[in-house]
């Protein structure tokens, strides 16, 4: 049983979700879920124990060997996204419980939490597979859930968001099969361990190049990097805001996590970056991200489309960490993809609550929010300046790495942008911040603002986040140490 | 002319793979951007198809004998089978998609819809 | 005495405050002032380990691999964490008066946001290397926030959004870059005598941009053109602008960046690549501008404010001129400044809560009314100005002695027109105060003292005598200023 951990963190989502069909009750299919997600977040913390202090961990599916069967291949990065991706769905289902009673009808429920676990093992699955092929199959599992649970919005328009989400991420996932086509008519071969050995020997390199342009746009569309981020908008301000958390903090975060593997892992450092000069696509796209999707957050007035800017913004830091192709810079990435994910899915959390109870997250529309709501309020406050990088937050660990590796690598302008957006960042949040501290209440019926907290059942899961989020903040060796040991295992190749 | 003739296969897919894409972006109405995906798709499940496909090779199977034929490559067709699967059911999320932006909206025409979401207030 | 005890009272007596709350007062209060007490018993065991040669330090926390919270005690520190537990002392018996005077809401989160503040600063004075300053001055940033938008409304929320912008955009854009640069080029954020920097491979011009970065970043020090949060901030209880906006924050700037001049560049080295050589100008301008400002404004707070803008552009100017006897001079008018104008904002509160005024123009002959406030004021003020017999003679001579040292007459000309300019905009009050005819009262009618409740005035007197003491006794403070070790 415990060898067979890979498998079953996978296997115990996947199965769970039928049956979540079969109950359908509401409560019934949010216990399989949660039992489900916190057996996989075991799973994944095993499996992390077990890379860090044993090694990598090759693991045969159904037995058969890696050639012609599939294999499951963990080192410190996929495990520590694995563990990260688990992790956050608990901590949002808990909260997911009340926050969807009010936006997602109740005879949905069991459709909505059978659709998150079929999201969830889709992810795990794209994280914890050593198989090309596999990362696109579940690549199309999680996706296909992803589209259903952003088309349970209460808004109508999170229909048309989910439908465009479902045009790009099928041509983003078709990208990425036409590229693992092209792989395996160069190397013969899906398991990435094999292809990453056969691509500089294969005789059609052409072939190899074009598979690698083709994974290129096919991750870039999924990541929603900078400029083919135009679904990620609508899809994160119209979806039930549950589902909005919990994919800030894991789906994005997966494509980025293809990126590496496929670009340092299978292609290898020298091919991506060396010869192809990926850089050369993934710096300007990242510098622009950041700097315009900050800009344009900061004119956003509804909070989750604020959010979903900054997401991509954010993710224009993780791919300028990733495309420095320093042991620094990929130190920094991977640590800003573990810190936004605390980060976002904290924010996005304090967003719901705000929504639960005021029915809306227009900012201009707010008042006396911080009478009405201090515990939300101030889990915002926090979480916003971690999204700034205020010492003792976790943003503050990944933006120093990240600016130190810019600056060691001599990229001062990069260092300096990264620095415009970051007060960008301050614009925005603070912009919330003050609406929430002195917007007055403009009915001028100041005996009616009691206190209307969220209920406990969402509060407190939020505040774990934002807990474990100040202890990696204070703490920052605990996941840099982490993201280093990934980062070297990435450079080394397989 | 060899590589027009001899790669007609290969032909068959970029066309088909452009057309649906070129659907996909140029039309409006809701059903024909799917039509447009599945056939993109199904360019890309005749790449595989081609890309195993062994001159003068049939099916996988053992022989009794020493003298085994040549047969096709079997992975991509396996492959394929599952994307065909993906496809199918991408397709039938959308549609149902489709279904129920209709029922909201009354329309299917990606241009009317904009003109009605950019009516609605902010979120 | 390790020098994380500091950290202690502060922090520990929240609990208590949010315990008594409002409805225990005194206990709330009470707690306060021995936690202060606390506080400076512990800075004074550290002086004394300090004196007895020892070097008393904390372990390493490290929050990343090679970067590690550490607080180590040295005598910049030691005086500048003396003078702020001191003054919280007094201040908190200032403001037991002022608030109740006052009727101030809120008051429990107020002192609890004024302990985290005086923590935050305590972290900053005993900050071993670069990252332990960046985090406490972070931390006094946001903790003082709430202190500053006390009142709620309008006007503070304006005030709030230049204090945390400001503040907080310049430490991001500028503070934190230059300390990373630094770690970069040097490896290493510990605070060194000599510094760290010496033999980095900088060039001049680097060194120059370096620097600049950190002068500018460092905003609490209010030198232009990110000087707006302090008049800003004047929208704060008095108690407030006293404490954290004449002497904490503000201070915790000027003596980050003396820190940094001494402990990672080295005043040597500052000298030898004539970094400071651009900086110097904006110092002298803002030490001239802010002075020329205060003029113009007729509320006195604001004035003060703009006062203080010029006094600290002084010590600016000291680290930049970056000699012995002008960092010396800088430390020392860090201590200097702070008696004199929170004796100058004290008074400023008690006439607020006495008299209910807060414009310049309208104290004509309030001297009769409150004869000690303005006594008092007047002696803070010829402090401020630097004159003899109040403490801040001694700093500025030193800071003019160091200009003149290094051989241009021009940094020490435009200390004595600020002279001039500050007779010109302080004098004026008190003597208004005692010579002018009071309007509230018909020919013939006597004043009555109407001075501010005791608390108050208990407070003023004590920083006013201190003024005084300074002059006569400035020994303690220049035999730990000839610790320092420069190189």
């Amino acid at each position: 049983m415990y060898e067979q951990l890979p498998a079953l963190m996978i296997l115990v989502p996947f199965t769970a979700a039928p049956v979540c069909v079969v109950f359908r009750h509401a409560l019934a299919s949010w216990v399989i879920a949660l039992a489900a997600s916190l057996f996989s977040l075991f799973a994944a913390w095993q499996v992390l124990e077990h890379v860090r202090t044993v090694g990598i961990i090759r693991y045969k599916v159904g037995g058969w060997a890696a050639p012609s069967g599939i294999e499951y291949y963990i080192d410190t990065l996929n495990a520590s996204v694995l563990l990260l991706v688990s992790g956050i769905s608990c901590i949002v289902l808990v909260y997911a419980y009340r926050s969807v009673i009010k936006q997602v009808p109740l005879a949905k429920h069991y459709l909505f939490y059978t659709a998150w676990l079929m999201c969830m093992s889709g992810l795990l699955g794209i994280v914890i597979t050593g198989d090309a092929f596999n990362v696109f199959v579940f690549l199309e599992v999680s996706s296909l859930a992803t589209y259903m649970l952003i088309s349970m919005g209460s808004d109508r328009r999170a229909l048309t968001a989910s439908f465009r989400y479902l045009i790009m991420g099928s041509v983003g996932a078709s990208f990425i099969l036409i590229g693992i086509g092209f792989l395996y008519a160069a190397t013969g071969t899906l398991n990435m361990i094999d292809i990453s050995e056969r691509i500089p020997n294969s005789e059609s390199q052409r072939a190899v190049l074009v598979a690698f342009s083709f994974i290129c746009i096919g991750v870039m569309i999924k990541a929603a990097i900078f400029p083919l981020h135009a679904w990620l908008a609508n899809a994160y301000t119209y979806a039930p805001v549950a589902v909005t958390a919990f994919l800030a903090g894991t789906a994005t975060k997966v494509s980025l996590y293809v990126l590496l593997r496929f670009f340092f892992s299978i292609f290898g450092y020298e091919y991506s970056f060396g010869q192809l000069l990926l850089n050369g696509v993934l710096l300007p796209a990242a510098v622009a991200g950041f700097i315009l999707m900050s800009l344009v957050a900061v004119y956003q007035t509804d909070l989750r489309r604020m959010l979903a800017y900054s997401s991509v913004a954010q993710l224009g830091y993780i791919v300028a960490g990733i495309s420095l192709a320093s042991q620094a810079g990929l130190t920094a990435g991977i640590v800003h993809i573990l810190n936004h994910a605390l980060v976002k899915s904290a924010l996005f959390m304090a967003v719901g609550c705000i929504i639960y109870q005021v029915g809306h997250a227009h900012r201009p529309s707010f008042d006396d929010l911080f009478k009405r709501m201090p515990f939300t309020c101030i889990a915002f406050i926090i979480a916003g300046l971690g999204l700034i990088g205020v010492p003792l937050t976790v943003g503050f660990i990944s933006k120093f790495a990240l600016i130190e590796a810019s600056m060691d690598r001599g990229w001062w302008l990069i260092a300096a942008l990264i620095l415009v957006s970051s007060l960008m960042a301050v614009v925005y949040i603070g912009r919330v911040v003050e609406v929430m501290l002195f917007r007055q209440s403009r009915t001028s019926t100041p005996e009616v603002s009691g206190m209307s907290e969220a209920p406990l059942s969402m509060l407190a899961p939020m505040y774990l986040l934002i807990v474990i989020g100040l202890y990696f903040g204070i703490n920052g060796d605990a996941t840099l140490s982490l993201a280093g040991e990934a980062a070297e295992q990435l450079l080394g190749g397989f | 002319m060899e590589k027009i003739a001899g790669l007609y296969s290969y032909w068959v897919v970029v066309v088909l793979m452009m057309a649906g894409l070129y659907i996909m972006i140029a039309r409006y109405n809701l059903v024909k951007k799917i039509i447009g995906l599945g056939l993109f798709q199904t360019s890309i499940f005749y790449l595989y198809i081609t890309m195993g496909k062994v001159s003068g090779g049939t099916a996988p199977i053992l022989v009794h004998g020493d003298v085994q034929p040549v047969f096709s490559n079997p992975v991509p067709h396996v492959l394929i089978l599952t994307a065909i699967v993906v496809g199918v059911a991408t397709s039938a999320v959308a549609l149902a998609l489709i279904v129920r932006i209709y029922e909201e909206f009354g329309s299917i025409e990606a241009d009317e819809i904009a003109i009605i979401e950019a009516q609605e207030p902010e979120a | 005495m390790n020098p994380l005890w500091t950290l202690v009272p502060p922090l520990a007596v929240i609990p208590f405050i949010l315990f008594f709350g409002e409805k225990r007062k005194n206990l709330r209060e009470a707690s306060i002032i021995v936690a202060g007490l606390a506080l400076l018993l512990i800075n004074n065991l550290i002086y004394n380990d300090l004196v007895a040669g020892g070097t008393p330090q904390s372990g390493e926390f490290a929050i990343m691999a090679n970067y590690s919270l550490k607080l180590s005690a040295e005598p910049m520190g030691v005086i500048f964490g003396l003078l702020a537990s001191f003054l919280w002392v007094v201040t908190t018996v200032y403001s037991i008066g002022y608030m109740r005077g006052h009727h101030e809401i809120n008051q429990t989160r107020f002192y609890t946001c004024f302990a985290l503040a005086l923590a935050a600063v305590m972290g900053a004075a005993y900050a071993d290397n670069l990252l332990t300053l960046f985090v406490a001055y972070e931390v006094i940033t946001i903790s003082t926030f709430p202190l500053v938008t006390h009142a709620g409304g309008e006007a503070a929320r304006k005030a709030g959004k230049v204090y945390i912008g400001i503040l907080m955009s310049t430490s991001i854009a500028f503070l934190l870059p230059a300390i990373i640069w630094t770690t970069v080029v040097s490896g290493s954020m510990d605070f060194v005598p000599g510094g760290v920097l010496t033999g980095a491979g900088l060039s001049n011009g680097s060194l120059a941009f370096l620097l600049a970065l950190f002068v500018f970043g460092i905003a609490k020090s209010g030198l232009m053109p990110f000087h707006r949060w302090l008049p800003a901030a004047m929208v704060a209880p008095t108690p407030v602008s006293a404490l954290l906006h004449a002497v904490a924050v503000v201070k915790t700037g000027v003596f980050s960046l003396l820190k940094i001049v001494t402990y990672t560049f080295g005043i040597d080295l500052v000298t030898i690549s004539g970094a400071a050589y651009f900086l110097l100008p904006v110092a002298g301008f803002t030490i001239i501008a802010a002075s020329i400002v205060a003029f113009t404004k007729d509320n006195l707070k604001a004035r003060l404010a703009y006062s203080t803008i010029g006094q600290l552009a002084y010590i600016v100017l000291a680290a930049l001129l970056a000699t012995v006897m002008s960092v010396s001079g800088g430390v020392l008018h860090i201590v200097m400044h702070a008696f004199g104008k929170i004796t100058l904002f004290f008074c400023a509160g008690a006439i607020l809560v006495a008299l209910h005024k807060s414009e310049i123009s309208k104290l004509n002959g309030i001297g009769r009314r409150m004869p000690i406030t303005m006594g008092c004021f007047f002696i803070g003020a010829v402090s401020i100005i630097g004159l003899p017999p109040a403490g801040g003679a001694w700093s500025k001579l030193l800071i003019a002695g160091g200009s003149l040292e290094t051989g241009t007459i021009v940094w020490a000309m435009i200390l004595m027109f600020s002279t001039l300019l500050n007779i010109a905009y302080l004098l004026p009050i008190p003597l208004r105060a005692f010579l002018k005819p009071d309007p509230d009262l018909k020919p013939g009618e006597r004043a009555t003292m109407q001075e501010a409740p005791f608390a108050c005035l208990w407070a003023i007197m004590l920083t006013t005598i201190t003024c005084l003491v300074l002059f006569l006794y400035p020994a303690p403070l220049t035999d730990l200023i000839g610790m320092i070790q420069w190189r």
